[in-house]
């Protein structure tokens, strides 16, 4: 087992919980921007598509593969109401999910802490 | 750690176009009672209208508020100005009529409101940034 594997997907899904708080900041920041669309991410797809492989030319005669657009996991949010001024945002959704989403982070970031700390005893043999 | 950076960054935008609407409101009520001489010198209220920092000309490295907000125009309110017989009024015109501001102050009070609600909420995204931040800092220690 090498290093890089030993903290699992933590450290990858830490990045991913921060880019979702940063769009959600945004979300909260644009309240009242006419005609701004919420937006958010989707974790699901964002991890799927780090999983995904494509196809790379290893040779300069290789015909570059035609592979659809990557997934950045970007959805629009879909509004419970309409409002005058085409602004998607609710911030009381928003602000429950930045809530969670903060949650999230922490627990991925107590996960992590754990793994580090598990690996600093078994280096010391105590 | 882009990404806990950039929200200090777009919060902060938005605490700064918050606090442009909230000075325009101040502007508004302090204004709420001025009269003028003529129709076009009376006072009309003030209304800030935000853009989404959503282009990349927009921003530069130095600054990475990419999805932040910002003040983009500021326009009058189309409220049609009132006139008062006073003929009493210095300002009074050569009829003795004098012009109101269009300002309502219910409405800029509403307005006020809504302003500081965003711009709690902006301060609170701040603060969840920066516990999470430290909190990151504390793997180090574990």
């Amino acid at each position: 087992m090498d290093l890089s594997s030993a903290f699992g997907v933590s450290e990858q899904a830490l990045q991913v919980r921060s880019q979702r708080l940063e769009v959600l900041s945004r979300n909260i920041a644009n309240a009242d921007t006419p005609n701004y669309k919420a937006q958010d991410l989707d974790f699901k797809a964002v991890f799927k598509e780090s999983e995904k492989q494509y196809l790379t030319a290893t040779h300069p005669e290789h015909f570059a593969a035609i592979a659809d657009a990557p997934d950045n996991g970007m959805r629009y949010r879909i509004p419970f109401n309409s409002s005058f001024d085409g602004n998607t945002v609710e911030i009381s959704v928003e602000q429950s999910n930045f809530g969670k989403a903060a949650a999230d982070y922490q627990a991925t970031a107590s996960f992590l802490s754990n793994n580090i700390s598990g690996i600093r005893k078994a280096l010391k043999g105590e | 750690m882009k990404s806990l950076d950039s929200v200090f960054g777009i919060a902060g935008t938005a605490l700064n176009a918050q606090m442009v609407r909230m000075n325009t409101t101040a502007s508004n009520l302090a204004n709420a009672t001025t009269v003028a001489n003529t129709e076009q010198d009376a006072f009309r209220a003030k209304r800030t209208v935000f853009k989404a920092l959503v282009k990349e000309e927009y921003t530069n490295a130095a600054a990475p508020y990419l999805g932040g907000v910002k003040v983009d125009h500021v326009v009058d309110d189309p409220t049609p100005i009132r006139s008062l017989y006073d003929p009493g009024n210095p300002l009074a015109d050569k009829d003795g009529n004098v012009y109101l501001s269009n300002v309502n102050e219910m409405q800029e009070m509403v307005e006020m409101m809504a302003a500081s609600r965003s711009y709690q909420n902006n301060v609170e995204v701040v603060n969840t940034a920066r516990q999470l931040m430290m909190r990151t800092l504390d793997i180090t220690k574990s």
